[in-house]
């Protein structure tokens, strides 16, 4: 048996209490209790979802990739977007817990360790598509690119090779970055729990004590690793935008596109951010922790993110119409009018004018209308993807190389399935491991002072 | 075999009576301290990093840098010398066809020294351990700050002494 210790801190509605070191623990530790029965409601709706995705994986690699709707001209589509629309998930994660750290927001720490986790698992999630959408998985590690003997020399010049150094490095990097912060979380848990438990986090804690000569390693490579992943952040999605900046297509050949992309992706990671926590504050009581403040400064976030795309789509418009360029007039002029006109105005109305009621004080800190505006945005960043990818790809220089391409059940399957896959891991990890950094809350917090005079300077 | 040194270990509940213990034991010439702390505290680290030179973990970090940096560069020249693709008659390698490899050593640039550090981290905070120290007590990683110290055999009373006077919740050898 194993048990969890401490009783469940309950902050009473409407008296903000600041609460103590021990609180911390305690209310960490009561958020791995054993889940009840709507957490495996959820769980099971989970499963179902990703039950399906495989079967619709099993599907097309029986069948073959026509099974994804995918032909000519339309060879990259839903896969690619849904691609390009988690790594951009990713970004804010690693934007809280390494930008935000090196400037010192000290509001990031109750949010950061799930904004973290979500990364990982975004990362992962996107990392199934280039499988599923080249088919045949089995070649995978064609991928890999080092110099072999099948024909296959890596061409360094190319960005989908960067794209390949730069999503793994990502993903490395955000991982080792998560596990650091783990350490010393793990081992206030092994100190607060008991049995089979107890074995198993004080394996993974390493034997972490929190002494001094332990600190002061830890504080200067925890430094050093968010000095490494800032500038990370900004070349992995500049790098994916490159996969299509650097192509001749219109509509995608812009040097625009790695400052819009790297905007676009926080601020669809700031969304996904507030659609995990909000529900994580609700069912946990967080609210001593995760307090209004903290809704405001995520929405003041997506709020001008919001705003700098909106930049970027005039931008985008302007220059296809002023570069005089036929063929991108015409994809351009394609593109707002004809066939996937609908998936460009669902973009502006969910990017552009739904986080706009975020002006609104109140609206920033109700959690019903900051989840409505962070689905919107999530839909709204999806859209942006898919009107990139699929509109530009259906209309470039040769009218015989138009083309419409229609989703098929198999590949919408899949990309349902995709979030099943995502919400599997992080509602997981959400009750084997401290959602919530025990270590960094107290850093916020004032430290314990006898003599009240002293150190009120934090 | 005598022990050749005593540890005595104070619980503290506050910082600054922690402070305070430490700075009387560093006035005594007790030097050998190990201090717990659930979190990383400004007040104490000022006390103990007076006289401690910055953690060497940012030379693993540099290292692990440069050797990123370098493993791109001969990764992507010597496969492009190797397998000659030639692209508008310009060279393999050199100023007109090699910034995209910039790309790419900047990637493992990352990736290097960001593992080093972790290395650097573990290997310097000697880190895993599989046994607890002795001093170490389970309400330091929760609400409680412990000074261990180390001294000679003999002199515990009078650091026990140090401690009570300074604040300690609890002394025990």
């Amino acid at each position: 048996m194993s048990t969890i210790t401490g009783e469940r801190h309950v902050t009473p509605a409407g008296t903000p209490v600041t609460p103590t070191y021990g609180d911390v623990n305690r209310d960490v530790l009561a958020t791995l209790r054993t889940p009840g029965s709507l957490y495996f409601a959820w769980m099971c709706i989970v499963g179902l979802l990703l039950t399906c995705f495989f079967l619709a994986w099993g599907y097309q690699i029986f069948v073959g990739m026509g099974a994804a709707g995918k032909r000519t001209p339309q060879m990259w589509a839903m896969y690619i977007t849904t691609f390009v629309f988690w790594i951009g998930i990713g970004h804010a994660g690693t934007l809280i817990s390494a930008v935000l750290y090196l400037f010192r927001a000290r509001w990031r720490t109750s949010i950061y360790r799930a904004a973290e986790a979500m990364t990982i698992f975004a990362v992962m999630t996107a990392g199934l598509f280039p499988l599923i959408h080249a088919g045949r998985m089995w070649f995978a590690y064609f991928l890999l690119p080092y110099p072999n003997q099948r024909y296959l020399w890596p061409n360094f010049k190319s960005p989908l090779v960067w794209d390949v150094f730069a999503i793994s490095t990502y993903l490395s990097i955000s991982t080792v970055f998560f596990i650091v912060g783990l350490v010393p979380d793990i081992a206030a848990l092994r100190d607060g729990s008991t049995g089979w438990r107890r074995r198993i986090y004080a394996m993974l804690a390493l034997g972490w004590e929190g002494s001094d000569g332990q600190w002061r390693h830890y504080r200067r490579a925890y430094g050093l690793l968010a000095a490494f992943a800032t500038p990370l952040v900004l070349s992995v999605h500049s790098v994916v935008s490159w996969d299509f900046a650097m192509a001749l297509v219109p509509g995608w050949h812009s040097t625009l596109f790695a400052p819009f992309f790297v905007n676009g992706a926080i601020f669809s990671g700031f969304a996904m951010v507030l659609v995990l926590v909000l529900p994580m504050r609700y069912f946990f009581r967080l609210e001593a922790y995760v307090t209004d403040r903290h809704l405001d400064m995520m929405a003041k976030l997506v709020l001008v993110t919001s705003l700098v795309l909106a930049y970027f789509y005039v931008c985008e418009l302007f220059t296809s119409w002023y570069s005089g360029d036929h063929i991108e007039k015409a994809s351009l002029f394609w593109r707002l009018t004809r066939s996937y006109a609908w998936a460009l105005a669902t973009m502006y109305i969910c990017n552009c004018v739904a986080p706009l009621i975020l002006f609104w004080k109140p609206a920033r800190t109700s959690p019903v209308i900051l989840y409505i505006v962070s689905i919107l945005v999530l839909i709204g960043m999806w859209f942006e993807r898919f009107n990139i990818i699929v509109p530009s790809l259906g209309h470039d220089f040769y009218p015989y190389t138009w083309g419409i391409y229609v989703p098929t059940v198999t590949d919408s399957t899949i990309i349902i399935g995709s979030f099943a896959w995502f919400f599997l891991l992080f509602l997981s990890f959400i009750k084997v491991m401290p959602s919530l950094s025990v270590v960094e809350v107290k850093e916020t917090l004032p430290p314990p002072m006898k003599d009240a005079a002293h150190g009120s300077h934090h | 075999m005598a022990a050749t040194t005593e540890t005595v270990v104070g619980v503290f509940a506050y910082v600054d009576t922690t402070v305070r213990a430490l700075e009387e034991l560093r006035a005594k010439g007790y030097h050998d301290l190990t201090v717990y702390t659930p979190v990383p505290v400004h007040e104490i680290e000022d006390v103990l990093e007076r006289d401690r030179p910055v953690s060497r973990v940012r030379i693993f970090a540099l290292l692990g840098g440069v050797v990123g940096l370098a493993s791109a560069w001969i990764l992507t020249a010597w496969t492009s010398l190797q397998w000659g693709l030639y692209v508008g008659g310009k060279p393999p390698i050199g100023l007109p066809v090699s910034p995209p490899y910039v790309v790419i050593m900047f990637e493992m640039m990352v990736l290097f020294g960001g593992v080093a550090t972790v290395i650097g981290m573990v290997a310097l905070a000697r880190l895993p351990r599989f046994r607890r120290s002795s001093s170490f007590d389970p309400r330091f990683t929760n609400d409680r700050f412990g000074v261990a110290v180390h001294c000679t055999p003999g002199r515990g009373s009078s650091v026990r002494d140090i401690l009570r006077a300074a604040g300690a919740d609890e002394v025990r050898a």
